[in-house]
């Protein structure tokens, strides 16, 4: 009938199936649990979210395979990168995924809410999360930063009965639609400087040198005004300091197994979008976009540490923790952004490993917090945590190792991260910023300390007979969210102790990323 | 893949039994199976716990045992490749310097876990001490710079938790205070590390490494390099020590600690301090601690006077304890910065010796504490009369503290002062000098005020020692006087280590060379006359025998 066909590009099913396992598996949870209402009530949702996130990991393995075989590959007409980068975070934010459906499930019954949409939502925004990990063109980066994000500002607000998860939701939205809007604007100024959106035309385009030795294009202030804003957007989505503003009143807000969702994978994503369209077409310009990112590093690490000093909220403490946890992975991508190859492979590989080694710390915490926060989602004072270590003895041990590997003790995953990112400060000879962050880390060690304080060494409360009171009912130590908070402690001594585990993998996946 | 070549020995030595690994590996099992015990029944933690630091000790002493006394450089050595590419490795090895305070730990564990019990929740609190145990094994027996430093952070965390959990009074703010002191200290070390190791692989051009032999032999960092990255480390291990600006989370932590946090923080955990000033300072950094040595001098000398008059002071009998380490801390910093072998022999003999003495001592005034629920010193008097056996091991420790010749703490301070009056630290050594008198003036008044006079009140009946404490106590009473009669087998182990340091500082440092005492010089007189005569001699019997073939 059509005299001319679009021409389409071809599909290669089988290397997409990570994202069709979380965008197609959104769909169809709709669809069944719409078809056999049946299904809603029990944990068929969770149990299939968990499926979704086990599949998509095990279809890495091949799609691994083929990529080492073949190196990577750009699909879809150059929209999409299928590199080692790619199937690293995927696979990291399978596991964010995995957590957040095992922690969702009792959370949602104890809540007397119902529903498969926040499961929905979570495979839904996963899906942008692994589209933003492979986009090799800002448009698509753009996509799969509003896939994610949309998704979250919902679950966010999706606590219907707290007013405070309402408040958060819309507190997100309207910060995270001005950023999306900084973004593409952003995109618009760097298509307007270098005449593409495709990441590989756009480092192309730097790259070039005039006769003189000079890029034509390296100061324009176009390109500049595009960094600058599509450095907001990222910073935004990381909550990177000067853009963190919003980080400790909505985690507050928000429902607590969701705040785990948006602490690993929205943040995973985030970076690996900022590292895609960074390390991938900006190199060229670092002199520009580098000490911008040390600087937000640093203020990060700072403003992260000292204003957690103060906080009595654990769920306000952790927003704190992971503006200053961001600053320290953003240390890695100044040194992933250097010249030198060295220093790059270095911090590429830092910021990948600090990227896991957060997501399951992260992931174990949250699970913590959401058992501890009980009916009502509103005991997270401090106060609530104090004796826990005679109430709950396990919970308190395993959150104990979850805190010392966030604050960088020794022979757990979190030493080697940060080990990694001042290693790679240091090659990079950036002296200066690896001190300035090694020191505010003692600052922010206070935070976890404190914490500790409050469950080991503080008497629970106690009625006038002596017996320990706990309001909001008893903390039930649900099967599901203990093998969460289990799996992530083991990971985090594993890998504490074992750092190497993995290491071609992730060698590998760090290089991918750079030109 | 990985698993594999952590597993495989890359360069072991011929030794069939991993001597120095079990010493970190099986607290590390106790501490493991006292957390599977059921948590009601106290004792059996108990028993694991000593059975575990027990077989530990043992161990190190069976080490002692095997140690080659010629022999200057690392034994026993194990090393595995931890994490290839970047040259980590987990290397063990003891020389003659880190040999005593391995066993020195083996022996204050059991002894110290014997001596006390937990006053509550005692699974937790001895899978803590295991742990520490662990740690504190681990640092004076690493090899590679990242492992080294990796367990000098990680004995913060069960002392935290000993100090918070079951001390005495602000026990939460001195544990905090504790920890956050000391990580403090250490945050720009790992920077330091990190600096020295891509330094030294990119000058060599060679692969990298933190192994510290290597480090040491390369010597790659330019002058100012190797100040700087020195300062980060000397930061570090001046808050251990500590030395004099920065010894202020100590007396709170040894007040606030319980009983055996106090003996192993004393006994154990401020050689770390001066430990690593000698492995990673001098060791590692020769040029660079032969030029802060004034500084280092000067503050061990403040650190001295300063904590002899405060202790005097003290109304508390631990806060008094705690000052005299501040003190006695300062004569190992003397002995150390003196470079010379007298001098560093005695900081290594005294850092042993402070561990034993001031580890007894602690454990002494936690039975008064027990008996008499009071550390204060005025509200203790005449204890002689009531309990006179324990009066009398408490002279004995005290006078070992004090220095008094034919103890051990004698020999460790003679041997610092004769080296650094010896060296360039003459004048030093003169002022440390009033540190010995100030300190037998601050212990005796102190043992006159809780010992003599009449005891009134609770005071006149308490109870004297038991048989299982004198039991307990009686290892560290002979160590004291038969290291103080007889120091020669401890010397004989230390010196050849020392030696091999000594000259590596002067092969490394220009236009240096340790000054020479003078007692070895008139020997060598002797020897000159002794061979002269000894040639005579022979010219004569060549003489003779000339004349005997010539007849």
């Amino acid at each position: 009938m059509f005299a001319q066909t679009i021409a389409t590009p071809e599909i290669p099913w089988s290397l997409l199936r990570p994202l069709l396992f979380f965008a197609e598996g959104a769909v169809i949870l709709v669809t069944l649990t719409a078809l056999f209402p049946r299904l809603r009530t029990k944990s068929f949702p969770a149990l299939y979210t968990a499926a979704m996130a086990v599949g998509a990991l095990v279809t890495l393995v091949p799609i691994w395979r083929r990529v080492q075989d073949d190196g990577p590959q750009i699909i879809l007409d150059g929209a999409l990168a299928v590199d080692g980068f790619a199937i690293f975070v995927t696979a990291i934010i399978s596991v964010a995924v995995f957590f957040t459906a095992l922690l969702l499930d009792d959370y949602l019954r104890r809540e007397n809410l119902d529903g498969p949409e926040w499961y929905v939502l979570v495979l839904l925004s996963a899906s942008g999360g692994l589209m933003m990990a492979a986009a090799e063109d800002l448009i698509v980066t753009f996509l799969g930063l509003e896939i994610l994000s949309i998704a979250v500002y919902v679950l966010a607000a999706l606590h219907l009965r707290r007013s405070e998860s309402q408040e958060a939701g819309f507190k997100y939205f309207i910060l995270g639609a001005l950023s999306s809007a900084f973004f593409l604007y952003g995109i618009a100024m760097i298509y307007g400087a270098t005449g593409s959106t495709r990441l590989g035309e756009i480092e192309q385009a730097l790259a070039l040198v005039n006769e003189r030795g000079l890029s034509p294009v390296e100061d324009s202030s176009l390109l500049l005004a595009g960094m600058a804003l599509l450095l907001v957007g990222f910073g935004f989505k990381i909550s990177a300091a000067p853009f963190h503003l919003w980080t400790p009143d909505v985690y507050e807000g928000a429902p607590t197994p969701i705040v785990g969702f948006m602490a690993s994978a929205v943040k995973v994503a985030g970076f690996a979008g900022f590292a895609r369209v960074f390390l991938g077409s900006f190199v060229p310009v670092g002199g520009d976009w580098r000490p911008v990112v040390g600087a937000m590093a640093l203020l990060s690490i700072v403003i992260g540490s000292f204003l957690a000093i103060k906080q009595t909220n654990i769920k306000r403490m952790m927003a704190y923790s992971s503006i200053s946890h961001a600053g320290f992975i953003l240390i890695g991508l100044h040194a992933a952004g250097s010249t030198d190859q060295g220093v790059s492979a270095l911090g590429s590989r830092s910021v990948l490993f600090y990227l896991f080694a957060y997501t399951v710390m992260v992931g174990g915490t949250f699970g913590v917090a959401t058992l501890v926060g009980r009916q009502g989602d509103g005991a997270h004072s401090l106060d609530d945590y104090a004796g826990l270590s005679s109430r709950r003895p396990l919970l308190a041990g395993l959150l104990v190792v979850l805190m010392f590997a966030q604050a960088g003790i020794p022979f757990t995953s979190g030493f080697w991260a940060k080990f990694g990112v001042i290693e790679a400060a240091v090659r990079g000879e950036n002296y200066v910023l690896a001190a300035a962050a090694m020191i505010a880390a003692v600052v922010g060690a206070y935070l976890y300390l404190k914490v500790t304080v409050s469950m080991f060494l503080t008497a629970p409360e106690s009625d006038d007979e002596g017996v320990m009171v706990e309001s909001g009912g008893a903390i039930a130590q649900v099967p599901a969210a203990m093998i969460v908070i289990v799996a992530a402690v083991g990971a985090t001594v594993l890998w504490g102790v074992l750092p190497d585990l993995g290491g071609d993998f992730l060698r590998t996946a760090a290089t991918s990323v750079l030109r | 893949m990985m698993i594999s070549s952590l597993f495989a020995v890359e360069a072991a030595e011929a030794v069939s039994f991993p001597l120095l690994p079990s010493l970190i590996f099986i607290p590390l099992l106790t501490a493991l199976i006292i957390g599977l015990l059921p948590a009601h029944r106290d004792d059996y933690s108990r028993i694991t716990a000593l059975a575990g630091s027990a077989i530990t000790g043992a161990v190190s002493v069976y080490m002692l045992a095997k140690f080659v006394v010629d022999d200057g450089g690392f034994q026993f050595v194990s090393e595995r490749s931890w994490i290839a590419d970047l040259g980590i490795s987990f290397s063990l090895g003891v020389d003659g310097i880190s040999l005593f305070l391995v066993v020195m730990t083996g022996i204050l564990f059991p002894l110290g876990l014997l001596a006390t019990s937990a006053h509550h929740d005692a699974k937790a609190y001895h899978i803590w001490v295991m742990i520490l145990m662990a740690g504190s094994m681990g640092v004076f027996m690493s090899l590679d710079l990242l492992m080294f430093f990796m367990f000098f952070e990680i004995v913060l965390v069960p002392m935290y938790f000993l100090i918070g959990g079951w001390g005495h009074g602000n026990r939460v703010y001195a544990a905090l205070k504790f920890f956050l002191y000391t990580m403090a200290g250490s945050a720009l070390m790992m920077v330091g590390i990190l600096v020295v190791v891509f330094l030294t692989a990119r000058n060599t051009g060679g692969a990298l490494t933190f192994d510290i032999r290597d480090l040491a032999e390369a010597q790659a960092l330019t002058t100012n390099q190797a100040r700087a990255v020195l300062a980060t480390f000397a930061l570090a291990f001046a808050v251990k020590v500590p030395l004099f600006p920065l010894h202020t989370w100590l007396p709170d932590a040894h007040t606030e600690a319980p009983t055996i946090g106090s003996v192993i923080l004393a006994g154990v955990m401020l050689k770390l301090g001066t430990y690593g000033f000698l492995r990673f300072g001098l060791y590692l950094f020769p040029e660079a601690s032969h030029d802060f040595a004034p500084i280092f001098l000067t503050l061990g000398v403040i650190g001295i006077v300063y904590g002899a008059i405060v202790a005097t002071v003290q109304k508390d009998l631990k806060r008094l304890i705690a000052y005299s380490s501040i003190a006695h801390l300062g004569f190992i910093i003397i002995g150390l910065f003196a470079l010379n072998s007298q001098g560093i022999q005695g900081a290594v003999m005294q850092m042993v010796n402070h561990g034993i003495s001031t580890g007894a001592l602690f454990i002494l005034v936690g039975w008064i504490y027990e008996r008499r629920h009071t550390r204060e010193i005025a509200a203790l008097s005449g204890l002689q009369k009531a309990a006179p056996l324990f009066a009398g091991v408490f002279t004995l420790v005290m006078l070992s503290s004090v220095g008094l010749p034919g103890l051990n703490g004698f020999v460790g301070e003679f041997l610092i002062l004769l080296g650094a009056f010896q060296g360039d630290a003459r004048w030093f050594a003169v002022v440390a000098t009033t540190g010995v008198i100030l300190a037998a003036l601050y212990l005796l008044w102190a043992y006159q005020r809780v010992f003599h006079g009449t005891p009134e009140g609770e005071n006149a009946t308490m109870r004297d020692l038991s048989f299982s404490e004198f039991f307990s106590i009686l290892p560290l009473l002979a160590l004291i006087v038969g290291m103080g009669v007889y120091p020669k087998p401890v010397l004989d182990r230390i010196e050849p280590a020392v030696d091999e340091l000594i000259v590596h500082i002067e092969a490394n440092v220009n236009g240096f060379t340790e000054p020479e005492p003078e007692a070895p010089e008139q020997h060598d007189k002797r020897e000159q006359l002794i061979e002269a005569l000894h040639e005579a001699e022979e010219k004569a019997e060549a003489k003779a025998a000339a004349k005997g073939e010539g007849e």
